[in-house]
């Protein structure tokens, strides 16, 4: 066992936080400044990040999940404004069915985020939701006889998430088949453990973007002539969040690398431990940094709820806490009560 | 970047497995009751005899040098033939290898590596716990001797132990964190009384407390300088802060896989609300095993754990505490019936937020040594 990063990966990991650190919204008011959101997605197009779950020559995905869950954690500490996640997983459904890669591609997700959107036939019943979607011009959803269809996209929105747009698709839009195979019930393990190993990578550096704020905050903010990360009921406060941070590292760790490293079903049990452990510590940390920056983190001008939203979007896609734990009794065979 | 065995450490834990298939012994689940902590000292030694045991030390004391990664291994299939845990002897062998002199480190290391020697730690008092620098026992020079005076308390294992790691006072006239020096004590002889502790559970063979009335040890048996304690102490607490350094990953996974078995056996006498305990239980064990991987392996960097050690002990304090609830919420504490197990498990999980440091003093640590707030 050396679970350490390996030269390529610390170098992965120092080129996204390069990036982030030059082009990330670094206020409220800079989300919505077109030109920087242009370059930062110019400059992500560019590094070819979105595009390593695609296949290599022997239809392997050139990166590991350890390596998307670098770059996923590195752009949520930054409040990355640009898409990652879902072409990513975009991508990774088309390598497994052999389907040619497409650009500005995402997924469409049920409305509550919990499961990938399932088309009946040619058509959707219900209404859905395509994620991270900016850009984005089709997204891919399962269908109901297991195989995978496409359905192209209008302009993105934002949603609960600012830094992630979507599009909402209604009852009966209609969806075109990628592949006549259906994709086997082991891949949509694999895959739907990537998803959480993404989702839970992402709430991590989420939450590092929000301890650094609230730690800064609390290194600035003077009242009774003192600066408010001296007391120390402010200093547990922060204490917890980067002890729960910690926590949530090493387990989706462990998440990412099983992604490809183990069986499809304990591959699972892993992302869904991780998500599980990060989605209550994402909410905490962020409700923390909001406490921590008193009144003005309840103020929109704060990027405080910037990182809160973003982690509520990261924890209920392919669902949070309540449906992981219960993936995870059921990986030790434990049912839930009907 | 793998979290699998190398080939290596694969064939080590195949000869494990084998050794343990035939060599486990009938002890209790984990250290909640008397009947573990009687029979602690063979189990040390059985694991000793069979190499299993002091993995990571330097061969001239009786240890392997191999990577702590191994410790971690032994660790995991403890719990997985269900034998009792490795005894947690690492915070003195490295404060002896920190401090000790070669003298020191070739008479004393190896008794304790192969559990020959039973040593406890005298290091808290009743008026020194969080702030264990204003320790008040005096140690005194008599010709070639030292002579001890004071009282200490959560003292491990006192009523076995043929010696004592006593912290006392030889200079009062510096700082308080200055004038502190390390002793190797007999505890047969007339001026040591130890006086058991019972712990809320019940158990009294854990902890004691020690009285030190003109007890006499050798100068030669000063560990590390003059003035030397409190970093010697330092160094002591913060390996115990650490999971991987305790094995405990191990005594909470063999908790919690008999909590798994016991509601599988009869999932429908079980409401959602211990049944989502276990399942917290289970997360937070999952992620200490993980934890635990990311922190041996950053070892084999050779980083020496400074203040992520707090880190450690506040995650492993929140696992053992989860446990301790699921094993209450699931077992129930035995009204009207005869089985307090999973009482017991609960009751000694709260000692883990005090012991080795309270969390209110590592949220501290945290706080000012690696948020960089102000101290």
């Amino acid at each position: 066992m050396d679970v350490r990063f390996s030269s390529e990966q610390r170098a992965l990991r120092d080129s996204v936080a390069q990036l982030v650190e030059r082009l990330r919204p670094e206020s409220v008011r800079a989300l919505d400044d077109g030109e920087r959101v242009a370059k930062l997605d110019a400059a992500l197009t560019a590094s070819g990040w979105r595009e390593l779950r695609t296949a290599d020559d022997a239809g392997a995905p050139w990166a590991t999940g350890v390596e998307v869950a670098i770059v996923a954690e590195q752009l949520a500490q930054g409040a990355v404004d640009a898409p990652f996640i879902g072409p990513v997983l975009a991508a990774d459904l088309r390598r497994r069915l052999g389907a040619a890669p497409a650009a500005a591609e995402t997924i469409a997700v049920t409305l509550d985020l919990s499961a990938p959107a399932r088309a009946d036939g040619d058509a959707f019943e219900h209404a859905a939701l395509a994620v991270d979607a900016a850009q984005a011009t089709a997204a891919l959803v399962l269908t109901r006889d297991g195989g995978l269809a496409q359905m192209p996209l209008g302009a993105a929105t934002t949603g609960v998430d600012l830094t992630r747009r979507v599009v909402e698709i209604t009852p009966g839009a209609a969806v075109a088949a990628v592949s006549d195979r259906a994709l086997p019930a082991d891949d949509v393990t694999q895959w739907t453990a990537l998803g959480l190993a993404l989702t839970s990578a992402d709430m991590l550096g989420t939450m590092r973007g929000a301890v650094r704020l609230a730690r800064d905050h609390a290194l600035n903010r003077h009242q009774y002539g003192e600066a408010i990360g001296s007391f120390q009921a402010v200093q547990h406060l922060l204490a917890d969040a980067h002890v729960a941070t910690e926590g949530s590292a090493s387990a989706a760790l462990r998440a990412a690398w099983a992604v490809d490293a183990l069986a499809p079903q304990d591959a699972l049990a892993a992302a869904a431990a991780a998500k599980a452990y990060a989605a209550r510590a994402a909410r905490m940390v962020c409700e923390t940094v909001i406490q921590v920056h008193g009144g003005i983190g309840n103020t929109w001008e704060c990027m405080a709820h910037v990182f809160l939203r973003r982690a509520l979007v990261s924890s209920d896609l392919f669902g949070g806490v309540g449906p992981n734990l219960t993936r995870v009794l059921e990986h030790h065979r434990i049912g839930v009560a009907s | 970047m793998n979290f699998r065995d190398s080939p290596d450490e694969a064939e080590f834990r195949l000869r494990l497995r084998e050794w343990l298939a035939t060599n486990t012994p009938d002890l209790p689940a984990s250290s909640t009751s008397d009947d573990y902590w009687a029979a602690q000292a063979g189990w040390h030694q059985a694991l000793y005899d069979a190499g299993f045991f002091g993995l990571s030390w330097p061969k001239s004391i009786g240890g392997h040098e191999l990577p702590t990664v191994y410790d971690a291994i032994v660790d995991e299939e403890l719990a997985a033939a269900g034998a009792p845990p490795r005894p947690s002897l690492g915070y003195l062998v490295q404060g002896m290898l920190e401090h000790g002199n070669d003298d020191i480190k070739a008479r004393l290391l190896p008794g304790i590596v192969n559990g020959r020697d039973r040593w406890c730690q005298g290091f808290s008092e009743p008026e020194a716990g969080s702030d264990l620098a204003a320790l008040r026992t005096r140690a005194v020079p008599d010709g070639d001797e030292w002579v001890i005076t004071g009282h200490k308390i959560w003292t491990s294992y006192s009523d076995a132990a043929d010696w004592c790691l006593v912290l006392a006072r030889t200079d009062p006239d510096v700082p308080k964190h200055k004038g502190l020096s390390a002793f190797r004590v007999s505890m047969h002889q007339p001026g040591v009384q130890q006086r058991p502790l019972q712990m809320i559970n019940g158990i009294t063979r854990e902890f004691g407390e020690v009285t030190f009335d003109g007890a006499r040890t050798p100068a030669t048996d000063m560990i590390g300088a003059p003035g030397e304690g409190w970093r010697l102490a330092m160094t002591v607490v913060s390996h115990e802060r650490e999971p991987g350094e305790l094995g405990y990953v191990a005594r909470y996974k063999k908790v919690v896989n008999e909590l798994v078995k016991q509601v599988r056996a009869d999932r429908s006498a079980f409401d959602e609300e211990p049944v989502r305990d276990l399942a917290w239980a289970l997360v937070e064990v999952e992620m200490l095993r993980c934890h635990v991987a990311r922190r041996l392996s950053e070892r084999l960097d050779g980083i020496s754990h400074g203040p992520e050690g707090s880190v450690d002990k506040l995650l492993m304090t929140a696992v053992e505490q989860a446990v301790g609830h699921a094993a209450l919420s699931v077992g129930g504490a035995g009204h009207g019936g005869w089985d307090d197990t999973a009482l017991k498990v609960y009751l000694y999980s709260r000692a883990q937020s005090v012991m080795g440091g309270t969390s209110q003093i590592q949220r501290n640590l945290v706080a000012t040594r690696i948020l960089g707030l102000p101290a």
